[in-house]
């Protein structure tokens, strides 16, 4: 009998975005509000585990066609370039810097550079679980 | 730089040119580029006679290690320029005679002169040295370059042997000596061996005093091969026979005889060194002179004749040591036997360094030195057998020849030992003349055996592998010229006579300081008296005994084997090997478990130990705050998962029960107020499970029996252990708070300074976002080191 998983599927597809969009809010919410760049890393890759448990390896890698090593890379990037920013201006390793801006829509809005530097924190941990789980997920 | 320096490492610098030298001219014999240097250096120590009789000493410094007082300082006196002559001038004569012994198509000559060069060199080093630290320097750098010389043939095992023993006997008191020059820095605070002498005074009765003593001397004994160190000696015959002359008669073994004379200022007013140096001197004769007798091969008993002679110098150096506790003694009463010592260290270099070299043109010429297959050679070799009469006359002590006068000095100073009347002397002090006249008597029989077993007697040429000839006279020249100074110094002993004064002056300083003048005149007939007629019994008595030699021989049978000191040598390496790998084999059990358990039971220990040594258990319970009901039952949760996990059957529950450890973890975090953190726990945990199932169900099918966990006590004991141990450092850290946590400038600034007001987050990527950095760097290495883990072990299933 052929298996089908079609709750499952369905369920995931609905699902995914509701996960994605919690892991995007924990994420920027991460400065104010419990969360933060390893949250939300964790939460999104965890959408994409549920999406390896729904299908298959060979389909999730279709549709995210990322080599996940090179997000770890990135990652680190944004994280160390962060960190070096601040010798641009004379200044410590890892000073930031923030203010408040006046958005649309959004009001009053703080830019910080430690966004930038969670960014990194964020892709190096899904890059760090993908390739795990991948990896495992692969081997025989 | 000065002259002088240059010419102490001239030998190490040629030493470089030699494999050069030994390539491009390879027609002409190798030592002969070697010989001028020697010959050279021998002619500018002697140039240094004039100032060293005159008691002047030439003092170079050349600066090295001045921040620790290390300084290449060069010294020049009596001691050191008699030392110097001898390792030069016999130096040259040895190089001499190995042009002719080592044939140049067979041997790889440019190894053996290298090595002699800087043999030489170090030698040099060794008694010119003005700086306790150089000299041992070049003292290990003559342990090395004799390692080298004695296994040249390194194809045979014995040499290997051979050279392994020396090596480990002579470093062992190599690295004693270092100690005991370290003991005298300590007290004196300068290397500089003349400093040490002139502050002798100061030192004695320090409580480093003895131990440095002792050190120096094992250096000495071990070197000069004394009793029971000497074992390295005989079994250095391995060596070719120049070097056998070389080093082991005329210089390398001298160099502890060297060392005792130079420090004798600074020890002998301690009565130990007297009697340590004279009674274990004395012990080396009489054994060495012993055991010489029963060797069948010449260069054993050689080398037995070296022990025995060695430890005659090392006896009358100790006894002449209590001079310096009478000084008011007219005309050096004591002093004498240091006279002796300093004769006969002259004289046995000539007639043993003839001897060996004697002995290296019979075996070059029979192809034998075992004297059951030679005798008779005394018509084949006649010029051969005159030197060894000669030298082995002397060496038993006949008149005319050098032996003669240095064995009377030798009998004299003995006589008078039992007159010092100090630490015991008048009871044990009679042992002294009767020991070195038991031992003169051996030493008389086996110089006779040496002769005339091989010289005299059946020729038996059908014994023989090469038909025996006179040797060429270029190997003749270096033992000729020893033994017309063996019979020079014989008939006109007064030439040396200023020489041995000035080395006196060096040996016994403070007596000329009190205004003593010493004069050495040396008389071969100075009347009836008591060492005269020791002689003449000695004569009688070595004759009686070689004639029914036979009779008597039997009693070296009876001495077993297995309590020689050889024996117990090779039985102590054999053991510490054996022990060393017992030991490692004992705990090294390359189990995991086992290294777990060293580490956690040191934890246990050092932290137990610790706490309770310096009290510091401390408990207060001001600072607790209030056990809510959440907690208490998050806490019996926990626990009993925890303890769950103990005692699950399956690898599953036991997994799923970790699970719920972590999962109540994370509520802990919740009800201790930490969102982020319980929020990481909670997903982290998850992930782990699933690893963990992951690597559940990958274990292999076969041995998957599931069983009990093995209960072992101890495991249990050691886990109660670092569980008690942690709560206590816990309890007692908790207890006692030194100052305020610096939390309060995070809850302060965390808006102001950094715009946010999650604080846990700002602390992350803010202000301690460093951490933070390499802690996602760990994550990425870990990634990495999976993926690599696993892709590279699958490529290599492919190729195969």
């Amino acid at each position: 009998m052929k298996t089908n998983n079609l709750i499952l599927q369905t369920a995931t597809k609905i699902l995914l975005f509701v996960i994605v969009l919690f892991s995007i809010y924990m994420f920027f919410a991460g400065h104010y509000e419990p969360g933060g760049g390893f949250i939300g890393g964790l939460m999104t890759s965890g959408a994409i585990v549920l999406l390896l448990i729904a299908y298959d390896i060979k389909t999730v890698s279709k549709a995210l066609p990322f080599d996940y090593k090179k997000v770890v890379g990135v990652g680190l990037l944004f994280a160390t370039g962060t960190a070096a920013g601040g010798l641009l201006f004379g200044k410590p390793l890892l000073t930031h810097w923030f203010t408040y801006v006046d958005l649309p829509l959004l009001g009053k809005t703080s830019l910080h550079t430690a966004v930038l530097f969670d960014i990194g924190v964020y892709l190096v941990v899904i890059g760090t679980t993908m390739t795990i789980i991948q990896t495992i997920g692969e081997s025989e | 730089m000065s002259l002088l320096h240059l010419a102490i490492i001239s030998p190490l610098i040629l030493a470089l040119f030699i494999p050069l030298v030994h390539k491009t001219v390879s027609k002409i014999h190798t030592g002969w580029f070697l010989l001028p240097l020697p010959v050279a250096l021998f002619a500018y120590f002697l140039s240094f006679l004039g100032d060293a009789i005159g008691g002047q000493a030439i003092m170079e410094t050349l600066a090295w290690i001045p921040s620790l007082g290390i300084d290449f300082s060069v010294r020049v006196d009596g001691l050191g320029l008699l030392f110097a002559l001898l390792i030069t001038g016999i130096g040259s004569l040895v190089v001499l005679y190995s042009i002719y012994y080592l044939s140049m198509e067979k041997e790889k000559l440019n190894q053996f002169y290298v090595y002699l060069l800087l043999f030489m060199g170090a030698m040099l080093g060794v008694v010119l040295s003005d700086n306790f630290i150089v000299l041992y320097a070049f003292w290990e750098l003559t342990s090395f370059s004799s390692f080298l010389l004695i296994g040249y043939w390194n194809h045979r095992e014995r040499s290997r042997y051979g050279a392994q023993k020396s090596m480990l006997i002579t470093v062992f008191g190599g690295l004693a000596m270092l100690g005991g020059i370290i003991l005298l820095y300590l007290m004196t605070g300068t290397f500089s061996i003349s400093a040490t002498v002139a502050m002798a005074g100061d030192i004695v009765g320090h409580s480093l005093f003895i131990p440095a003593l002792i050190c120096i001397l094992l250096g000495a004994f071990t070197k000069s091969a004394q009793f029971p160190f000497h074992i390295w000696l005989p079994d250095a015959m391995e060596a070719p026979t120049p070097v056998s002359a070389y080093l082991h008669s005329a210089t390398m073994v001298k160099a502890g005889i060297y060392l005792v004379a130079r420090l004798t200022p600074v020890f002998a007013f301690e009565g130990l060194w007297i009697w340590l140096v004279g009674g274990i001197g004395l012990l080396t004769l009489f054994w060495g002179s012993f055991s010489a007798v029963k060797h069948t091969d010449l260069k054993g008993i050689l080398a037995y004749s070296t022990i025995s002679q060695l430890g005659l110098i090392m006896s009358l150096l100790g006894v002449g040591a209590a001079a310096l506790h009478f000084p008011e003694m007219e005309d050096g009463y004591f002093a004498v036997a240091v006279t002796a010592a300093v004769f006969h260290l002259i004289n046995h270099a000539t007639f043993k360094g003839s001897l060996f070299m004697v002995v290296g043109i019979v075996d070059h010429e029979t192809g034998t030195r075992d004297i059951r297959r030679l005798g008779g050679l005394m018509t084949v070799m006649p010029i051969t057998f005159t030197l060894a009469l000669i030298g082995s006359f002397s060496m038993a002590g006949l008149p005319p020849f050098n032996g003669f006068l240095s064995k009377e000095m030798f009998f004299t100073g003995m006589l008078r030992a039992q007159e010092i009347g100090l630490f015991n002397m008048e009871s044990f002090g009679l042992l002294f003349p009767v020991v070195a006249w038991v031992a003169s008597v051996f030493t008389f029989l086996y110089s006779m055996i040496i002769v005339f077993k091989t010289f005299t007697g059946k020729f038996q040429p059908e014994k023989l592998e090469v038909k025996p000839h006179e040797a060429p006279i270029g190997m003749l020249i270096s033992p000729v010229i020893l033994v017309s100074l063996v019979v020079i110094i014989g008939l006109f002993p007064n030439l040396v006579a200023p020489l041995i004064e000035s080395v006196m002056a060096s040996i016994l300083p403070p007596l000329l300081a009190a205004g003593h003048d010493f004069d050495v005149h040396i008389y071969h007939w100075h009347g009836l008296s008591p060492e005269l007629f020791m002689t003449i019994g000695v004569i009688l008595a070595g004759i009686l005994l070689y004639k029914f030699m036979p009779k008597w021989a039997g009693i070296y049978n009876r001495m077993p084997e297995k309590f020689s000191l050889n024996s117990f040598y090779d039985k102590g390496l054999e053991n510490i090997q054996r022990g060393a790998a017992k030991i490692t084999d004992a705990y090294m059990t390359g189990s995991i478990r086992s290294y777990l358990l060293y580490i956690f039971t040191f934890f246990i220990l050092s932290l137990g130990i610790t706490l309770f040594l310096k009290d510091a258990f401390v408990l207060d319970m001001s600072h607790v705050a209030e056990i809510r009901a959440y907690e208490l039952v998050l806490a019996v949760i926990t626990a009993v998962a925890a303890i769950s996990v103990l005692l699950a059957k399956s690898r599953l529950s036991a997994i799923i029960l970790l699970g719920a450890v972590g999962y109540s973890v994370s509520l802990f975090y919740v009800v201790f107020r930490a969102p982020d953190l319980a929020l990481t726990q909670l997903v982290i945990e998850t992930v782990s499970v699933a690893l963990f199932l992951l690597a559940f169900y990958h274990l292999p099918k076969l041995g998957k029996n599931i069983e009990d966990t093995r209960f072992k006590a101890g495991n249990l004991i050691i886990s109660i252990g670092v569980g008690a141990i942690v709560t206590l450092i816990a309890l007692s850290a908790h207890s006692s708070k030194m100052f305020d946590s610096i939390s309060q400038y995070y809850i302060e600034n965390t808006y102001k300074k950094a715009a946010g007001e999650n604080m846990v987050n700002v602390t992350l990527v803010d202000f301690r976002g460093f951490d933070t950095l390499f802690e996602i760097t760990v994550l990425g290495i870990a990634a990495l080191g999976i993926y690599s883990l696993i892709k590279l072990r699958m490529t290599r299933g492919r190729e195969q």
